[in-house]
């Protein structure tokens, strides 16, 4: 029994729902309490969706429990597939009914009702909503293929050349529900019209049970979402032969290296190295002269496992950022998250709970924290700038304007949306040249001000530096204090660097063994710090 | 009474009581709940809520595991662990409440017993009370019920002549009620739940109990097995209504008509023009109103008396005679009144009638805004201030802004 005040992921039912709700002609019958149906709200409010999720919960009740749940399965069932005329069924059940064992899959399946049916079998009491997801697309999918002839070993990923067409691919993972999805989807599409590549069935989002059918007559099949959709592209690589690629292609990068990966499967050229500075404008912005401002920025990454990986790589190798905190909610995604964070230098935090992650992020004290909406309140509080990069999802992360966050634009939209939150690098320096002018405001930042209270009333936090001196016997016998001219000399520097100062003098002043620090100490450090 | 009375079964599309947390952990700050339940009952919470914007919320899930349903742990003294965590953590809390969730009912986890072992445990520093708010045995505002008739037997006993306020209200709304029942001559008002969870009420044979809300049936047959008397009123929803209610009480206080009326008429005044522009977006259009709140029938009454609204249907997750029975006399004669819900059906219904304006749970509204039927969230109307006759114009406000919205929106298509 764990005490849970909030959390990333919902149940593995909703997971189901989201594939269900992302799909055409695919109706879900859960059996469920009536309480059960808050989960349509995460459809109809924060995706703000113009028709319910083809949902059907049985609402059983205390005093149904007597009596037979089963029957009322089967009504429900029956009246689903008679209201919805569905092209194939899921059946499953939340956590509840799974404790009352009525296994609705088996007895919907014994109905005769002539379509597909899709037993779901979804442990709620170990597992959450992306690998309910997961679970659900993977299940959908070998229960409508398994009766497809299949012979792994025959599939050419360049027959395309021989049949004289396009060659095609299956976009998979995209649902409702996921960070950005519709607009990746497009983006996606464009990228690969724009080399000749066509995209034969996008799944789950839009797919019907035809286009299910279709699936294997792509050449490859590129995973957009790891968390979704690996265990289907896993299978169907096993299955029907077809390779599939394994970058995301989020960032430049990535998405350079998703293109090559994607082209040498389907034996075409690969494209120019140069097509990224071509097509988007995060290079070119990136190493611009008011960039310069970025260079070591500190930032802290928490999210998915999908878009964590990409905001390390993009922050550590596009933006010229410091990252200094690294970790996911998606315990799926542990090992690469943990992987990226060793090869950063640091040790993930695999966490679900909201409040060590907030420790983590005050510990390292960053510069900007990329992170879910939950990360952004944290961040908030401590006053840090804060960009949202992952799901949960929250009613504005699905903005009316076209914002992806693969491809070429999408590169463009994480520039933007990462670096405004932080003072642009000309504002930065005509701060520090008007500070003394009274106009000015001491903690006024332009245009976001997003520095909030904890800042400017509370002192800074030592802990991130105690944690990095070795000598642990001085640290508890020194008790550090700032004379008067050591203060008035940190009055000067620029409100934005001071906190950083502050705790690079005491954390130099604690090495060096001094007690009291003076304007000479904190231009020792400062020399220090600089060699 | 002459209403239509109905019934119906089916696949319901309803909130269970573990959403009225929402509202009670800020009624009472002393307070935390912890719902002994799943994953889902987490995500619930959370999402009916729209909660993200806590530092560390008054509410939580102990979430079962396999361990715990496997009896590979004791799910008993799992509980007493997180709870001792919990209150270690949070040293300000003086009531805990362990909230039943549809798994622990079903797999008949004792919650009772835990209480009353934690409680010993505690010895006094925090009291621990249990109810259920699962959604096989409660919709949506029955948790409050829940919530406050596990109370009851907390309440120390008093034979002291007092008006009892029964059910949670905005703090404004109560600060102003209390203020008219003293203006009337009524001089002992306590509220229940109060502030502070600590801060009980006594309850005795002259305790005379207004409801401010029309979904405690538990609390006020306990409290009335307690020697107290349940005015017998319509809810304080609407003008009328709200003066109807303070009469109850005024009368039971042998108060006289005059003062009443000395006290009331100018409110009632004042009422009427808050209303107006109200009741003319909203007089002669058709509401349907699907069953969540509760608060169904009172507002139907609401609505058509004094907004002038035509009642399509009113729906209710239940309904209990003995506590509607004043509002069900005031409905004209064959209002149809539908228990219970089969949401396919009534969707259905809705759309056959095409009324003016839906009152609906959130998993519906947008659906029916996209096939051009304005609703209004019934969730919004538990955490609004709409109790009171001041407040009479605000409440008809949240039905007629739908109407004023789809007319200037639909003004801006035109050509």
């Amino acid at each position: 029994m764990d005490l849970t005040l909030w959390t990333y992921e919902g149940p593995p039912h909703v997971g189901a729902m989201r594939i269900a709700a992302s799909m055409r002609g695919v109706h879900y019958v859960l059996h469920a309490p009536q309480g059960d149906t808050y989960a349509d709200l995460l459809f109809t409010m924060i995706e703000r969706r113009g028709q319910r999720p083809p949902v059907t919960y049985t609402t059983f009740q205390a005093r149904d429990l007597g009596g037979d749940t089963a029957e009322l399965v089967k009504r429900h069932v029956r009246e689903a597939v008679e209201r919805f005329q569905p092209d194939a069924l899921l059946v499953g059940e939340s956590c509840t009914a799974e404790l009352i064992q009525d296994q609705p899959g088996a007895l919907a399946s014994g109905m005769g009702l002539g379509l597909p049916i899709v037993s779901l079998e979804l442990p709620a009491y170990s597992k959450k909503e992306n690998w309910g997801a997961a679970e659900t697309l993977y299940q959908l999918v070998r229960g409508l293929l398994r009766q497809q002839p299949a012979d792994p070993a025959s599939h050419n990923p360049q027959a395309w050349k021989e049949q004289q067409r396009r060659p095609r691919v299956n976009l998979l993972g995209p649902s409702l529900l996921g960070f950005r999805c519709r607009d990746d989807v497009v983006e996606i599409r464009k990228l690969l019209d724009r080399h000749g590549i066509e995209v034969s069935v996008v799944m789950p989002l839009d797919a019907s049970v035809r286009d299910v059918m279709r699936l294997p007559e792509a050449d490859v099949n590129v995973c957009l979402y790891p968390e979704i959709a690996e265990s289907t592209c896993n299978w169907l690589e096993r299955t029907f032969g077809q390779p599939c690629t394994r970058t995301v292609p989020i960032g430049i990068g990535a998405t350079s290296d998703f293109l090559t990966e994607l082209h040498t499967l389907l034996g075409l050229e690969p494209p120019d190295a140069n097509e990224g500075a071509r097509q988007s404008r995060l290079p070119w912005y990136s190493e611009s002269v008011d960039s310069t401002y970025l260079t070591g920025k500190r930032v802290f990454i928490f999210g998915d496992g999908t878009h964590v990986l990409a905001a390390a790589r993009i922050a550590s190798q596009e933006l010229g950022f410091k990252v200094v905190g690294l970790g996911t909610y998606s315990r799926e995604m542990a090992r690469p998250v943990r992987a990226k964070a060793k090869e950063l230098g640091l040790e993930a935090l695999i966490s679900d709970d909201y409040l060590a992650v907030e420790a983590a992020m005050a510990e390292v004290v960053p510069e900007l924290v990329l992170g879910t909406q939950m990360e952004r309140h944290s961040a908030k509080r401590l006053g840090i700038p804060c960009a949202v990069i992952s799901t949960p999802m929250h009613v504005q992360d699905v903005p009316a304007r076209y914002s992806p966050q693969m491809g070429w634009e999408g590169a463009n939209v994480i520039f933007d949306t990462w670096v405004h939150p932080l003072m642009m690098g000309l504002e930065e320096h005509l701060i520090g040249m008007f500070r003394h002018d009274f106009e000015f405001v001491d903690g006024h930042q332009s245009h976001l001000g997003h520095l909030g209270g904890l800042q400017a009333a509370q002192p800074e936090p030592l802990t991130a530096d105690l944690a990095t001196t070795n000598d642990s016997e001085l640290q508890a016998n020194t008790t550090l204090s700032w004379t008067a001219d050591g203060e008035a000399e940190l009055k000067k520097i620029p409100f934005f660097v001071r906190g950083k100062v502050r705790r690079n003098t005491e954390t130099f002043a604690r090495e060096q063994g001094r007690q009291h620090i003076d304007s000479e100490t904190l231009y020792d450090a400062k020399a220090h710090f600089s060699a | 009474m002459s209403a239509n009375l109905l019934k119906e079964t089916g696949p319901r599309e309803v909130f269970c009581g573990l959403t009225s947390i929402v509202w009670l952990h800020r009624r009472m700050p002393d307070a935390f709940f912890l719902v002994v339940g799943s994953r889902t009952c987490a995500h619930l919470i959370q999402s009916a809520a729209g909660v993200m914007i806590f530092a560390e919320p008054r509410f939580g899930t102990a979430i079962l595991s396999e361990r715990d349903l496997a009896g590979l742990a004791d799910a008993h003294d799992e509980l007493k662990r997180v709870v001792r965590d919990l209150l270690a953590r949070r040293p300000e809390i003086r009531t805990l409440f362990l909230v039943g969730s549809c798994p622990s009912e079903v797999i008949k986890l004792d919650l009772a017993r835990a209480s009353e072992q934690l409680n010993e445990e505690l010895q006094g520093r925090v009291r621990v009370v249990n109810y259920s708010g699962s959604g096989i045995e409660t919709t949506f505002t029955q948790g409050e019920d829940g919530a406050l008739s596990a109370l009851v037997p907390m309440l120390p006993s008093g034979t002291e002549r007092q008006l009892l306020l029964v059910g949670t209200l905005a703090d404004a709304v109560e600060d102003r009620l209390i203020t008219l029942f003293k203006r009337l001559g009524i001089d002992s008002i306590r509220s229940f739940p109060p502030r502070q969870s600590t801060d009980l009420p006594a309850v005795g044979p002259g305790t005379q109990v207004l409801l401010c809300q029309p979904f405690l049936s538990d609390t006020s047959r306990r409290l009335r097995d307690r020697g107290a008397e349940i005015l017998n009123a319509p809810y304080p929803l609407g003008a009328e209504g709200s003066r109807r209610w303070m009469e109850a009480a005024a009368k039971a206080w042998g108060i006289d008509d005059a003062r009443i009326s000395a006290t009331l008429d100018p409110l009632m005044e004042r009422a009427a023009l808050a209303l107006e522009p109200h009741r003319q977006t909203l007089a002669g259009k058709r509401i349907f109103l699907l069953p969540e709140s509760q608060l169904e029938l009172p507002l139907a009454r609401f609505l058509q008396r004094e907004c002038g609204m035509e009642l399509v249907e009113v729906g209710t997750p239940y309904l209990n005679r003995d506590l509607m029975r004043s509002e069900l006399e005031l409905l004209p004669d064959g209002t149809r009144v539908m228990e219970g819900q089969h949401v396919e059906q009534q969707l259905d219904r809705v759309r056959e009638a095409r009324p003016d304006l839906v009152v609906c749970g959130m998993g519906l509204a947008n659906p029916l805004e996209a096939e051009g039927i304005p609703t209004k969230w019934s969730i919004e109307l538990v955490f609004s201030p709409i109790h009171g006759i001041d407040q009479a114009g605000e409440l008809a406000e949240l039905f007629s802004r739908p109407l004023h919205r789809h007319q200037l929106l639909a003004a801006g298509r035109q050509p």
